[in-house]
């Protein structure tokens, strides 16, 4: 039984479809990450689950029972908003306490509570503070301990590593992903980050307006994407992509390689690449340039690791290939995933 | 630029005030101009009058009972005019009316509602039953709402919160919107329920706009003197006078300046005090 699952959901603000009918359905446990572009719906969803927005179509089950009607107290969620949303007026303390208190738990319990969930975040020592005095990485933290007092059966998650800076939101990515596998509670965490979706999540939906593309692990979403948004949505720089008749043909930059830094000549396709550009980043080089096709020139970007060390200079053309199992096949006016054709 | 400002404020604000402390200390009266200073004598005699001791309990009385009021319901207006529902304009242009209409008119309008003989509430009164003989209002034909001392003052409090109740709602209303949206539903996924937001989350959160909303009821409170001059004219007998009035009346309709001025300005250092407090704690609640 899912611990969350929805149904063909919509929500339509007059003329815009926030969300267009999306279905989802969680494993027990698992970290979903809902990955998307700002204004995809991503965060709509999350309301919708949250109880906070009536969907205007479709069902919200939460451990097998539609909760539609149900108000957002009576469904066991915590959610942490992009903003942390703390009380400003009340301490740490009282802040984590507060969905206790909302349940009509006993003071005694509430300290054991409040005790037991600073300590997983080692936010012990700010329970007399007031938000404002707290830096943006502990506020992210007391907005977790409030969400994981009441032990959920859902953790809803909104970007919330969007105000921190670059150097802490790795740390906290990490400590966000070590709490949900220690608290093995089910996680919907939304981002419009790729990477950190495709770090962190055990399942990634990738939404766009306002439909999920692609359900799958980050493996599959990135290996096998399911049509040409999702493609150029993750990965980057993106998949490149060149018409063949009625096919678009994509390929990753780092399968797109010089020939002769290509060991199994086994099984490859040729092109001719006209370098414009080369961006030198230490551990890589992004060459970009063109390839011809039966349109003309296509943009093409190739990302070549350090090991290779081909020379490679803007204004030549150099003979780069392509492996035919790396190759991904899409509908020219769908976009979807075809089968594989020979080229 | 500020000169102006400045010399309107002295003469209109700062001139009549001088006056009002120099005529308190002194024996001056409508017949005998001359200024002679006799200290706080004035303060002592009228301190001693029964009519000032009941102005001065009136006055507390109408301005702590009426503030209450204006606040809860200020409040709950504000709650109801935040959310979307059918109506709402029609809601909206009957609390602007008595803000928008003259306060003498309005009160006119008032006295009319509470007349003795012609009152229209008595009339849907004992159209329902509940007033004439034999009814749980009864035996009279009539309330008399302004010639009995409880109904009295209970006219006038409810005159003057319909009154004030469109600005405080206004400035409750103000104060609502500057919520985060996000600590609302915040609440609500917390498991919070209506009350639990409205004394926890919301009241909290716009505390210093509803002080300093007090703060300036209360000074307009004070020194009123339109309703209950309209009304009652402190009747019946000095069941609702209140200090403004009584002043008024001991000052210039009896012809004793000094006392008047005493009477208008023995509640000024009370009201410096507390809009010293409320100004103060306002503040330390916004840097805190
Ligand atoms: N309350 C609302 N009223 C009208 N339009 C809304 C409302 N909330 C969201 N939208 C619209 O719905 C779309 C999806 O918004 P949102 O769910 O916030 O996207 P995301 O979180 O993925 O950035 C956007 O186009 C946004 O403008
Ligand atoms: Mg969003």
């Amino acid at each position: 039984m899912a611990v969350v699952e929805t149904r063909d959901i919509k929500k339509y603000f007059g003329e815009v479809r926030a969300v267009d009918g999306v279905d989802l359905s969680t494993h027990d446990g698992e970290f979903l990450v809902l990955l998307g572009p700002s204004g995809c719906g991503k965060t709509t969803l999350l309301r919708i689950i949250a109880g906070l927005e009536q969907p205007t179509a479709g069902e919200v089950l939460l451990g097998g029972e539609v909760v539609n009607g149900l108000p957002p107290r009576a469904r066991k969620i915590a959610m942490v908003f992009q903003s942390y949303a703390l009380y400003p007026h009340m301490s740490v303390f009282d802040n984590i306490a507060f969905p206790l208190k909302a349940h009509g738990v006993s003071k005694e319990a509430r300290k054991t509570k409040v005790g037991w969930a600073t300590s997983i975040l080692g936010i012990e020592k700010l329970l007399e503070r007031k938000p404002r005095e707290l830096s943006g990485g502990e506020k992210q933290r007391v907005a977790l301990a409030r969400a994981l007092v009441r032990e959920p059966s859902v953790f809803l998650l909104d970007e919330p590593l969007s105000n921190l800076d670059a150097q802490l939101r790795a740390s906290a990515r990490d400590e966000l992903q070590q709490l949900q596998r220690r608290t093995g509670i089910t996680t919907i965490y939304v981002t419009h980050d790729q990477v950190e979706a495709m770090g962190m999540g055990d399942r990634i939906a990738v939404m766009y307006q306002g439909k999920i593309r692609q359900l799958g692990t980050p493996q599959e979403v990135y290996d096998e994407p399911a049509d040409t948004f999702v493609a150029t949505f993750l990965g980057s720089p993106p998949m490149n992509l060149i018409e063949r008749e009625d096919r678009l043909v994509g390929f990753r930059p780092e399968r797109f390689l010089p020939t002769e830094a290509i060991e199994l000549h086994a099984d490859l396709v040729s092109f001719s690449f006209a370098v414009t550009r080369v961006e030198y980043l230490g551990a890589d080089r992004l060459v970009y340039g063109a390839v011809g096709d039966v349109s003309g020139d296509t943009k093409a970007v190739s990302r070549l690791p350090s090991t290779v060390t081909v020379p490679i200079q803007p204004g030549d053309s150099y003979d780069f290939a392509v492996q035919t199992a790396d190759l991904k096949f899409f509908d020219k006016v769908t976009g979807l995933r075809t089968g594989p054709r020979p080229f | 630029m500020l000169l102006p400002a400045t010399v309107y404020i002295l003469a209109l604000v700062g001139l009549p005030f001088l006056i009002a402390i120099v005529y308190s200390v002194t024996d001056v009266t409508v017949g005998d101009t001359s200024l002679d200073f006799v200290g706080l004598d004035n303060f002592r005699r009228i301190i001693k009058t029964p009519q000032f001791q009941r102005a001065l309990s009136n006055t507390l009385f109408f301005a702590i009972v009426s503030q209450v009021l204006i606040v809860v319901l200020a409040t709950a207006l504000a709650e109801l005019l935040s959310r979307d529902f059918r109506g709402k304009r029609v809601v909206w242009f009957l609390i602007i009316l008595p803000w928008a209409t003259p306060i003498a008119l309005g009160t006119v309008a008032w006295l009319w509602l509470l007349d003795s003989q012609f009152s229209p509430i008595d009339w849907v009164l004992r159209s329902v039953n509940l007033l004439g003989p034999g009814t749980l209002l009864g035996p009279e034909d009539h309330m008399v709402f302004l010639g009995r001392e409880g109904l009295a003052m209970a006219s006038v409090i409810m005159v003057h919160v319909w009154r004030l109740l469109p600005l405080a709602a206004v400035i409750v209303l103000a104060g609502l919107t500057t919520i985060p949206r996000d600590i609302l539903d915040q609440a609500e996924v917390d498991g919070a329920g209506f009350w639990r937001i409205l004394f926890r989350i919301k009241i909290p959160l716009i505390f210093p706009i509803i002080s300093i909303a007090i703060l300036f009821g209360l000074i307009l409170t004070f020194g009123d003197m339109a309703v209950v001059f309209v009304l009652t004219r402190g009747g019946p007998i000095y069941y609702t006078q209140v200090l403004p009035t009584w002043a008024y009346f001991v000052g210039i309709e009896g012809g004793s300046l000094a006392e008047g001025a005493a009477i208008a300005l023995f509640l000024f250092p009370l009201l410096l005090a507390v809009a010293i407090l409320v100004l103060r704690s306002s503040r330390r609640m916004e840097i805190s």
